[in-house]
């Protein structure tokens, strides 16, 4: 099974080979194994970059495959963040506090010490218990699960909702943007239990890992990326290959015609958009460790509005169209970004970058939406040199998702 | 011969405008019927009904040997049971091969689970080069489906019916669009497929109705006008009037 599987997704095999390839690269040049060409906090961008690509896949799966247009998977990545960072903050802070009581006269009971924990965590918000969502932030294994638990079945739930009253199209990306929407304007909140407009932070600092140098620590994490993505990779490939991905890409250009086929198409937009923020909240648990810090503004609806950017320009409807998407445009963004480019000197004005780079994106957006509907990885038809025959009619199928059909050449 | 679906007293009606009045209608397991009717005579929404794509307001829909109603299932599950539809208009796939639309089509357990872990096995591959050979398409099995002609789309679209097993088929203007050796192709396969399942024909042309040499029932503004042979109904006054009198 495994070799027809192979077979039929060559990209795979490639994908995973230019992966190790670019892991085994970094990590001879990175801090960690001596020669310091790249340094730790570029190694931390890459393994960022490695969790992106990831959430991108997630993000194609469910809009370049089953064509719903989520403008909230960005929220269950950042809500993988979170629990994860729940459990690093809580730890971390229990080691300095119980480094610091140690050195009173009476050894610290367990009551003592959960209370110093607590207002040494909440003390910037004002408050000094600990909230009964931090009830297992003790435990590393509990905050794994519920990493995968939470938002698994917040996606359950809002998905059941919405796909169970047929909202489909841009009702459907307007309800999970509002979803997104409510739940970063709630975790502003201070009494939200996870610090406000705080945040978690600290997150780089690994509770007992105090005497590994950070150029280590970044190199790990960005091995448990790069493994996370060749991972994902295969998963993903394999769910849209098969009768599998047949079902959901004929969901997308015609679901009542699947309907008409006996399958229950709530069941496999259910499936789908469950599966898709699990994935999105295990990169986001790899994402923020590297970041350092989280706060509710990563929820905001317009990172999971990149998200859509990156794959729209990547390719939609096909993985390594995604993951080139994500990373090639994070990158220059965060180059841009980081006022890295020089500005250009018109004479009667001057283009800061960091001003003008979202409006370049905004226009890279659209020019690819018009002109280029195959995104970046079309250029690997280019190269492949696979024909496009012409067809006539523009979508290929009645539905808002529908793929179009100079997406769909290849 | 006990009836594999019984509508009876169905009526359904759009922002005022009544599509479907006290309609009747029931078929057997092993019946070919034709429906004829002008325009807005209430085919289509006939058919919209049995599949569950529209609940009527009043009436009895009534399902196989236990009399099911099916007015609590929806679409997937109707078709489940054995319902299959195609459409006037030829709606395939077209960003898939044609082997790929007809493997999606093909009997079996129709959940997300089972399907992920689903892999063709040769019976499959064999069942689907049977059902393309069928319908003319075994040298375009690897084609997408929207490289075909309007003509190979409506076969392949009968293909995935037939892969569905139904047990009663309701095929909206099979012949439309098609030529002559076609056409009587499509004859002989739906007179075939009757005689194991129930096999309901809407249609415009009189010549073809008159080729499936079947009973007819003719609707008119949403309920039953006239039944019985084709020669019958159109002895028939009041179908005479319908069809010439305007």
């Amino acid at each position: 099974m495994s070799r027809t599987f192979l077979a039929k997704n060559p990209s795979v095999l490639w994908f995973l080979l230019i992966l190790s390839a670019f892991t085994l690269g970094v990590t001879l040049l990175s801090d960690a194994f001596g020669l310091d060409i790249v340094s730790t906090s570029f190694v931390k961008t890459l393994g960022k970059t490695l969790c992106l690509c990831l959430v991108a896949l997630a993000m194609d799966l469910i809009w370049g495959y089953a064509g719903i247009l989520s403008l909230g998977h960005m929220a269950f990545f950042a809500i993988g963040g979170y629990m994860i960072g729940m459990w690093l903050m809580y730890a971390r802070t229990a080691e300095i506090v119980a480094g610091a009581m140690a050195s009173e006269a009476l050894p610290a009971t367990a009551e003592e010490l959960r209370n110093a924990i607590a207002s040494q965590i909440f003390g910037v918000v004002g408050g000094s218990d600990l909230p009964l969502i931090w009830s297992f932030a003790h435990s590393f294994w509990v905050q794994l699960l519920l990493v995968v638990l939470v938002p698994g079945l917040l996606a359950l739930i809002f998905g059941w909702l919405a796909f169970r009253s047929r909202v489909t199209g841009v009702y459907l990306s307007i309800l999970t943007q509002a979803m997104t929407l409510a739940l970063a304007l709630y975790l502003f909140q201070n009494d939200s239990g996870l610090r406000g407009n705080n945040g978690l932070s600290g997150l780089q600092n690994i509770p007992g890992l105090a005497d590994v140098s950070q150029a280590d620590l970044s190199i790990w994490f960005f091995w448990a990326s790069a493994l996370a993505l060749g991972l994902g990779y295969v998963l993903v490939a394999w769910v849209a290959s098969g009768k599998f991905g047949s079902v959901i890409r004929a969901i997308r250009d015609d679901e009542q015609r699947v309907r008409f086929l006996g399958y229950s198409v709530e069941g496999y937009k259910l499936f789908v958009f469950t599966l898709t923020a699990i994935i999105a909240a295990i990169a986001g648990a790899l994402y923020y460790p590297q970041a350092g810090i989280i706060n509710p503004a990563e929820l905001a609806p317009i990172a999971s509005i990149y998200l859509a950017v990156w794959v729209a320009i990547g390719g939609r409807g096909r993985l390594y169209g995604a993951v080139i998407g994500a990373a090639f445009v994070s990158l220059l963004s965060s180059w841009f970004t980081g006022g890295r480019a020089p500005s250009v000197n018109l004479g009667f004005y001057t283009i800061n970058w960091v001003d003008w780079w979202l409006i370049l994106l905004g226009l890279a957006f659209v020019m690819v939406t018009l002109f280029a509907p195959k995104g970046m990885g079309g250029l690997f038809d280019l190269l492949t040199k696979i024909a496009s025959p012409d067809r006539k009619g523009a979508p290929l199928g009645p539905d808002d998702g529908a793929l179009m059909e100079k997406e769909a050449q290849k | 011969m006990s009836a594999l679906l019984e509508v009876s007293g169905v009526s359904v009606t759009f922002d005022g405008f009544r599509a479907i009045n006290n309609l009747s209608f029931s078929i057997g397991a092993a019946e070919l019927r034709a429906i004829i009717g002008p325009n807005g005579a209430g085919k289509t929404t006939f058919m919209d009904i049995v599949t569950g794509k529209t609940r009527p307001d009043k009436g009895r829909v009534l399902w196989g040997e236990r009399s099911q109603s099916l007015l609590s299932f929806n679409e997937a599950q109707i078709a489940r049971m054995g319902v299959g539809r195609k459409f006037q208009r030829p709606t395939v796939f077209e960003d898939q091969s044609v082997s790929d639309n007809l493997m999606m089509a093909l009997k079996a357990r129709r959940g997300p689970f089972s399907v992920l872990w689903w892999r063709p096995a040769q019976e499959h591959r064999d069942k689907v080069a049977a059902l393309a050979a069928e319908v003319g398409l075994s040298e375009q099995l690897a084609r997408k489906a929207g490289e075909l002609s309007h003509g190979q789309k409506q076969w392949l679209e009968i293909g995935m019916l037939l892969a569905q097993e139904p047990r009663l088929l309701l095929v909206d203007e099979p012949a439309a669009g098609m030529t002559l050796a076609e056409r009587e192709h499509t004859t002989k396969l739906l007179v075939e497929l009757a005689k194991t399942r129930a096999v309901v024909v809407v249609e415009h042309d009189m010549e073809f109705v008159r080729r499936l040499n079947c009973k007819v029932t003719v609707l008119h503004e949403g309920s039953v006008l006239a039944e019985g042979s084709l020669d019958h109904v159109t002895k028939n006054p009041d179908v005479i009037e319908v069809y010439l009198g305007r």
